[in-house]
């Protein structure tokens, strides 16, 4: 994989990928650079047969504590419009396989759309989550609005946005923001313990669940059902269903090809 | 750089002094950042491991400093910007915390040796939960610790007739974990948290942890953080040392590590 700049990546054992935001000294502030390099790296590995489930967490003491802002300063709205740097979010909605996200410390602004665009989040005991765009005179651009919204429902959401408030892991868990809380010191161990259970399910299956229930959020019901249906007819030209259910009758447990 | 409290750090113990016994170490919005601060301060300090909270002169502390309040005063903005960020504090931290109880604990200086794990009172000490007294009510977490302490019952009484709880009292309704008699105070109170100090550190903190997590998960939450709990222990160098000293059959030495 090419070198970064911003990120850095490791294969671990069983087809998990890890993508590390790696700007410690500026507890992992997202500049543009580094968003191209994550979505780059998503890519590579979406596109990589080997794997299986992408990781995304941080080096050092926060997950990101959010946009670069020196970077923005100097900006005006034709020269945003023509940068179209939100382009390179539309993609990370893009990846087909499960994304997980271990978060910890600080995961504000770009740092919580960041977050927001994992499938599942992981986070640290202690973590502090928060949209401070108002308190800058602006607002979350890269989804924040949409992807928290949808995600916790407009009630909480629009206070979460207006206020500009801390929101604790304990709340987030209690809105459905984040999957599970766990001990600091374990973030990465109980992450990848979460990944390989994953990475031992079939993968197509897994695709295609996450493309059907992202369809979920922006179908109505009837179309939502009809897309599901398409999804499920296709997995029986898998060789890993026959593989689950010839396991299933045989009493064993199935060794999935992603075929 | 402390104004209202001073400190030392000995063989790993920090110890904390509130010190204005002129005024019976009573708080200012001052001494409740201080004492946040220095708490902060020696959680995130490698070297020390156990803290020790007590008074400068003849109380422990005496509560809110009175000629502080006025009419206007908000008394909720109070507690939610100086006394509870305060508390958070020590309840946050993961190393052990002594309150060495010298004399007397009144109202808020009550709360704060509640919020501490051990409570080491000499014969002088005495508890009041002052409050009722100007028509207010327990703060800085007072009856959230006072009633897990003594029982919802005795915590009812404590609050509401605000009688004056003497030491031998205490160590009998299980306010205060020892009593210690006449001219060994200090030593007796040093002597504890070497002890302290000289335990596995972080396990230490993971307890906490756990009882903590008693009050706020469900049972089944709970077997899942003792579990994440004892992973980490079981990954500490005083887990190792614990075990080797065994075999060994000779003293562990741990290093907080």
């Amino acid at each position: 994989m090419t070198s970064f700049e911003f990120i850095e990546t490791s294969m671990e054992e069983n087809g998990i990928a890890v993508i590390y935001l790696n700007r410690p000294r500026q507890l992992n502030s997202l500049n543009r650079k580094m968003v191209s390099e994550i979505v780059a790296a998503m890519e590579d590995y979406d596109r990589d047969e080997n794997v299986r489930v992408i990781v995304l967490a941080g080096v050092g003491r926060a997950f990101s504590a959010g946009a670069d802002i020196d970077e923005m300063t100097g900006d005006d709205p034709i020269s945003l419009e023509l940068l179209n740097q939100f382009a390179d979010w539309d993609r990370l909605g893009l990846i087909k396989k499960p994304i997980i996200g271990a978060v910890k410390g600080f995961v504000f602004g770009g740092g919580f759309e960041l977050a927001l665009s994992c499938d599942l989040l992981i986070s640290a005991s202690g973590t502090q989550f928060s949209f401070p765009e108002v308190g800058l005179g602006v607002m979350p651009g890269a989804g924040g609005t949409q992807r928290l919204t949808k995600l916790a429902g407009r009630t909480k959401a629009i206070e979460w946005l207006w206020t500009g408030e801390r929101i604790s892991a304990e709340t987030a868990l209690t809105h459905g923001v984040i999957n599970k809380i766990v001990a600091p010191e374990l973030l990465m161990e109980e992450t990848l313990k979460f990944a390989n259970r994953l990475a031992k399910q079939p993968p197509l299956s897994l695709r295609l669940i996450k493309d059907s229930v992202n369809k979920a959020v922006d179908y109505s019901l009837y179309e939502g059902m009809q897309y599901e249906r398409k999804n499920f007819y296709l997995l029986f030209a898998s060789q890993d269903q026959k593989e689950g259910m010839n396991a299933f009758v045989e009493k064993r447990k199935p060794d999935y090809q992603g075929k | 750089m402390f104004e209202t409290i001073r400190y030392e750090v000995t063989d790993g113990v920090y110890w904390l002094y509130l010190n204005r016994p002129d005024k019976l170490n009573a708080f200012i919005a001052q001494m409740n950042r201080e004492v946040k601060d220095a708490v902060k301060a020696a959680s995130n300090d490698e070297e020390v491991r156990c803290i020790v909270i007590t008074g400068e002169g003849r109380a422990f502390c005496s509560g809110q400093d009175l000629s502080e309040v006025d009419e206007n005063m908000d008394h909720g903005q109070v507690l939610r910007d100086q006394y509870g960020p305060m508390i958070k504090q020590i309840r946050d931290c993961e190393k052990p915390i002594i309150a060495a109880v010298n004399g007397v604990a009144a109202g808020a200086g009550f709360s704060l040796a509640l919020a501490c794990d051990f409570r080491l009172i000499s014969e002088r000490a005495s508890f009041v939960n002052a409050f009722i007294h100007v028509g207010l009510i327990p703060d800085s977490g007072n009856l959230y610790y006072l009633s897990q302490l003594v029982g919802h019952a005795k915590a009812t009484e404590l609050a509401m007739l605000g009688e004056k709880v003497l030491a031998a009292e205490a160590v009998e309704m299980g306010l205060a974990n020892r009593l210690i008699q006449g001219e060994s105070w200090e030593e007796d109170v040093t002597a504890f948290a070497a002890r302290l100090a000289a335990l596995p550190t972080k396990a230490i903190g993971l307890i906490k942890r756990s009882l903590k997590a008693t009050s706020t998960l469900s049972f089944e939450d709970y077997l899942e953080q003792e579990a994440q709990g004892q992973r980490i222990a079981g990954l500490t160098k005083d887990h190792r040392e614990g075990v080797n000293a065994f075999m060994q059959k000779r003293k562990p030495v741990y290093s907080g590590q």
